[in-house]
C-alpha cells in the first residue's frame, strides 16, 4: 500500500513545489486510498467480467490454464436461456414495484410530520424495519407467510378465506419477496423525507397560504417541489436497491419455486459461486448484463447530478 | 465463518478416543494443516478428537484443524484449495469432486491404495475413482431408506410393504385415515432428488440409473424414465406427498412426521437423531428398505463423506499417515459409533454400532443391494445437470401436468453439459 506522505509545511526554503501547489495536492492525497481501493477492487474487476464472461471456466485453477476461450457463446446462450429470461422479467418487476416505497414514504412522512406528543417515538418506530438486517426481514416475512402455521393465513382463515402459500406459488412468490422488501425500504424513503420536509421553507407556505392553496394543491405546487432533492435520493438508491435484491431472495426462497423468483445477481451467483455453481463464464455473462442495465442508471444518476451542479453554479 | 481450533489445548475433548494402544510413530514431523466441514456438535467432537488424538501419536507432528460451517464449506473449498491449500480436506465422493479433480486440485492417491493403505475399503473404492485414479478415503456413510411411524402402521393394520402395489395400498389406507403417507420439504431441492433416485432405480434398476446419471440416455427418448415419471405421477396424484412442500426445508417438513400428520419419510438415516430428540421413541420409528417395483437388483443410495489431500499438500507424508488413520478398523468403529457419528462405518473390518437403524441399514447395505450402491443425484449427476434437474423434480412434484415441459428441458441441459 502507498503511504501518503505529510505535505511539507516547514516556510523556511521559501516557496517550494509542494507549497505551490497544495491546492492541488492535498485534495488528492486524500482521494488517493479512495482511489485506489474504488480501481482495485471495483473498476478492475469490472474489466476483469467481461474478460472471463468470454471463457467457459470453473472458476477453479487458473483462467489462462482452466479456460476455455468461447467469444460470445456464453451470451448467445443467455438469449436461450429461460431461467435468465425469468431473472430479468424478475428485475423488471422489482424496479417497477420498488418505487412504490417512495410515495409510500412520503405518505407516511407527511403523515409524522406533526409536532405532537410522542412523534419521536412513532417515526423510530416507522423507521426501525431499516434498521433490522435484511435476513431478519426475510425470515420474519417467511414466517408470516408461511401456508399452514404463517400469521396470514391465520387472518384469511379468521375471515373464512382459505389459505395461500405465497412463497411456493411460482406466479405469487416474486410480489411476496417485493412486499418483504418494500418494508425496510419505505422506511428508508420516510427518513429521507422527513429530512427534507425539515429544509422546506415556511415563508413559502405561508404566502401559498394567503393566496389560497391547501391540499393537494400546496402538496403538489408548494412541497413537492422543494423535496425535490430528496425524491432524487429516495429514486436512486431505491432502483440500486431494487437491481442488486439478493438476500430477500436467498433467504425466503432460494430462488425457487422451481426458480421462478430468481433475479440476475442470484441466478449469476447460482451459476458461479453457488453449490452446483461451476460456470464462471456463464456467471459473469449475467453479471455483465447486469452492469449494463445498471450503467442505464447510474448514467442517467450522473447526467442529473452534473445538470444540477451546472445550474447550480450559473 | 472459520473458527480455529488450538488442538495442544483440546485434548480434553479426547475422552470418546481415550481407549486404544497406540504406535508411537515419530517419523513425521512437521505441520499437519486439516480443513474440515464436519461442523456440527457431534461432527465437530470427533474430528476435533481424530486430530488430537493423531496429534499425540506423533510427537514432532503438529495438526493445526479448521472447522469451516458445512454449508458454507460448499464454497469455500475453491478458495481453500487454490490459494494456500491444507493438506488434508473434506468432501464428498463421485462426481462432486470432479471439478476438483479436473481442476488438478486434489492429489492423486492412487499409488497409496495401490500399496494397501487401506485394507478393508475395497466395496467403496468406486466411488473414489474417477478417471481411472483415486482422489480421497471414505471415512463414513449412511443408509436412505424409509423412516416411519410404526405407531400409525400398527394402528391402522399396515406392515411394511415389500412390493410397490402394497405401498401404494398402504398409502390409500393412511390417506383414508385422514393423513398423508409421506412428509417431504423440497424448498432445498436435493430430497426430491432422493425419490428420483429410487424410484428410477426400482422401475429400470442400477445399471438404467447409473447410464442416465453419465449422461447416455435421454430424458424425453427412454421408455424407462417415462414409466419412473409415470409412477411417481401414481402417488402424487393420490395426495401422497405433504402439501406445500415447496416451502418447507427437509428439517421443517420432519414435524409433519412427528405430529403424526404424515406417516413416512425417505430420507437418510440422520434424520433419526432429530425424531428421537422430538421425543419419539424406538417403539414408533421404524425403517424399511424401498419397496421392489420390477425383477431387477434392488440399488440402494449411500452417501460417502471422504477426506482428499489437495494437490498443493506441504505435508504429503503426514496426510498420507492420516489418512489411513482415519480409516483403519478400529478408528472406524469409534467415530462411527452412536454417541459419535451415528453412522456406518466403511471398512469392511470395523464393526457397526448397537442401532436399530445402523443394524438395520448395515444388513440392507451389505445382504440387500445387490444392484449396486449409488451416492445420490445430486453425486452421481454432474453437479449442473444435478441443478436443472432437481429444480425439474421440484416442479413435477407440485406441477405433475408440466411433465411435458419439463423433460425437454432436462433434455436440453443434458446434450450441452455432457456435450
Amino acid at each position: 500500500m502507498t503511504q501518503a506522505t505529510v505535505p511539507d509545511t516547514h516556510a523556511d526554503a521559501g516557496p517550494g513545489w509542494v507549497k505551490r501547489n497544495r491546492m492541488t495536492i492535498t485534495p488528492l492525497l486524500f482521494l488517493a486510498p479512495g482511489i485506489l481501493f474504488f480501481g482495485i477492487y471495483v473498476v478492475i474487476p469490472i474489466f476483469q467480467s467481461f474478460q472471463i464472461s468470454t471463457y467457459e471456466w470453473s472458476g477453479l485453477g487458473d483462467l489462462s490454464e482452466q479456460g476455455e476461450f468461447v467469444g460470445l457463446r456464453n451470451y448467445t446462450e443467455l438469449l436461450g436461456d429461460r431461467a435468465f429470461e425469468t431473472s430479468l422479467w424478475n428485475n423488471l418487476r422489482w424496479l417497477v414495484l420498488y418505487l412504490l416505497a417512495i410515495p409510500a414514504g412520503l405518505a407516511i412522512a407527511l403523515f409524522l410530520n406533526q409536532t405532537i406528543r410522542g412523534i419521536r417515538l412513532y417515526k423510530s418506530l416507522f423507521f426501525f424495519p431499516f434498521v433490522i438486517s435484511q435476513v431478519v426481514v426475510g425470515l420474519v416475512f417467511s414466517w408470516f407467510y408461511l401456508p399452514r402455521e404463517g400469521a396470514l393465513n391465520a387472518v384469511l382463515g379468521f375471515f373464512g378465506m382459505g389459505s395461500v402459500n405465497i412463497l411456493g406459488d411460482p406466479d405469487l412468490a416474486t410480489y411476496g419477496i417485493i412486499a418483504a422488501g418494500l418494508w425496510p425500504q419505505t422506511a428508508y424513503c420516510m427518513i429521507l423525507y422527513l429530512t427534507g420536509l425539515n429544509a422546506v421553507d415556511p415563508e413559502q407556505i405561508e404566502a401559498a397560504r394567503l393566496d389560497g392553496a391547501k391540499g393537494h394543491r400546496m402538496l403538489w405546487h408548494i412541497i413537492l417541489p422543494q423535496l425535490k432533492p430528496a425524491t432524487f435520493i429516495a429514486f436512486v438508491v431505491t432502483i440500486i436497491g431494487a437491481l442488486r435484491s439478493f438476500d430477500l431472495i436467498s433467504i425466503m426462497t432460494n430462488g425457487g419455486p422451481f426458480g421462478s423468483t430468481r433475479v440476475l445477481s442470484f441466478y449469476m451467483f447460482e451459476r458461479a459461486l453457488g453449490e452446483y455453481g461451476f460456470r464462471m463464464g456463464y456467471g459473469s455473462a449475467i453479471a455483465v448484463v447486469l452492469f449494463l442495465i445498471m450503467l442505464v442508471f447510474i448514467g442517467y444518476f450522473l447526467w442529473s447530478m452534473w445538470r444540477d451542479e451546472q445550474a447550480a453554479r450559473r | 465463518m472459520l473458527r480455529h481450533t488450538k488442538l495442544s489445548a483440546s485434548v480434553a475433548a479426547l475422552s470418546l478416543f481415550a481407549t486404544g494402544a497406540l504406535a508411537q510413530d515419530s517419523d513425521l514431523s512437521g505441520t499437519l494443516r486439516i480443513i474440515s466441514d464436519m461442523s456440527n456438535p457431534a461432527p465437530r467432537a470427533v474430528m476435533e478428537g481424530m486430530a488430537a488424538e493423531f496429534d499425540e501419536m506423533h510427537p514432532d507432528l503438529t495438526v493445526e484443524l479448521e472447522v469451516v460451517d458445512r454449508e458454507a464449506w460448499k464454497s469455500q473449498i475453491r478458495n481453500a484449495l487454490s490459494a494456500n491449500p491444507p493438506d488434508v480436506v473434506n468432501w464428498y465422493a463421485s462426481n462432486r469432486m470432479g471439478p476438483y479433480v479436473d481442476a488438478g486440485l486434489f492429489m492423486d492417491i492412487t499409488d497409496w491404495w495401490d500399496a494397501g493403505d487401506y485394507e478393508g475399503l475395497e466395496s467403496v473404492k468406486g466411488a473414489l475413482t474417477l478417471n481411472d485414479a483415486q482422489w480421497g478415503v471414505p471415512y463414513t456413510y449412511y443408509q436412505w431408506g424409509v423412516y416411519y411411524r410404526e405407531d400409525i402402521y400398527n394402528e391402522l393394520g399396515l406392515s411394511e410393504p415389500e412390493t410397490f402395489e402394497q405401498e401404494v395400498e398402504n398409502c390409500q389406507a393412511i390417506l383414508d385415515s385422514g393423513k398423508k403417507c409421506y412428509a417431504i420439504g423440497t424448498k432445498f431441492l436435493w430430497t426430491a432428488g432422493g425419490w428420483f433416485d429410487y424410484l428410477n432405480m426400482r422401475t429400470n434398476g442400477f445399471e438404467h440409473h447409473m447410464q442416465l446419471a453419465r449422461g447416455e440416455l435421454s430424458w424425453t427418448e427412454d421408455e424407462g424414465v417415462a414409466k419412473t415419471f409415470e409412477n411417481w405421477q401414481t402417488l402424487i396424484e393420490m395426495g401422497a406427498f405433504i402439501d406445500d412442500h415447496q416451502s418447507y426445508s427437509w428439517q421443517e417438513a420432519l414435524t409433519e412426521m412427528i405430529n403424526g400428520d404424515a406417516a413416512a419419510y425417505l430420507i437418510g438415516n440422520f434424520a433419526v437423531p432429530h425424531l428421537r430428540e422430538a421425543g419419539l421413541t424406538d417403539e414408533q420409528i421404524d425403517f424399511y428398505q424401498f419397496p421392489a417395483m420390477t425383477d431387477a437388483p434392488l440399488g440402494e443410495d449411500a452417501p460417502t463423506d471422504t477426506f482428499h489431500v489437495a494437490a498443493g499438500a506441504q505435508n504429503v507424508d503426514a496426510a498420507r499417515a492420516f489418512l489411513a488413520y482415519v480409516t483403519s478398523a478400529d478408528v472406524q468403529t469409534r467415530i462411527n459409533g452412536p454417541d459419535a457419528l451415528g453412522q456406518l462405518p466403511v471398512n469392511a473390518n470395523s464393526e457397526v454400532a448397537d442401532d436399530e437403524f445402523l443394524q438395520q441399514g448395515f444388513t440392507m447395505l451389505s445382504e440387500n443391494a445387490q444392484g449396486g450402491i449409488a451416492q445420490f443425484f445430486d453425486r452421481d449427476f454432474p453437479a449442473e445437470m444435478a441443478s436443472v434437474g432437481m429444480e425439474g423434480l421440484q416442479e413435477f412434484m407440485v406441477f405433475p401436468e408440466n411433465l411435458p415441459d419439463i423433460l425437454p428441458r432436462l433434455e436440453d441441459a443434458r446434450q450441452r453439459i455432457y456435450e
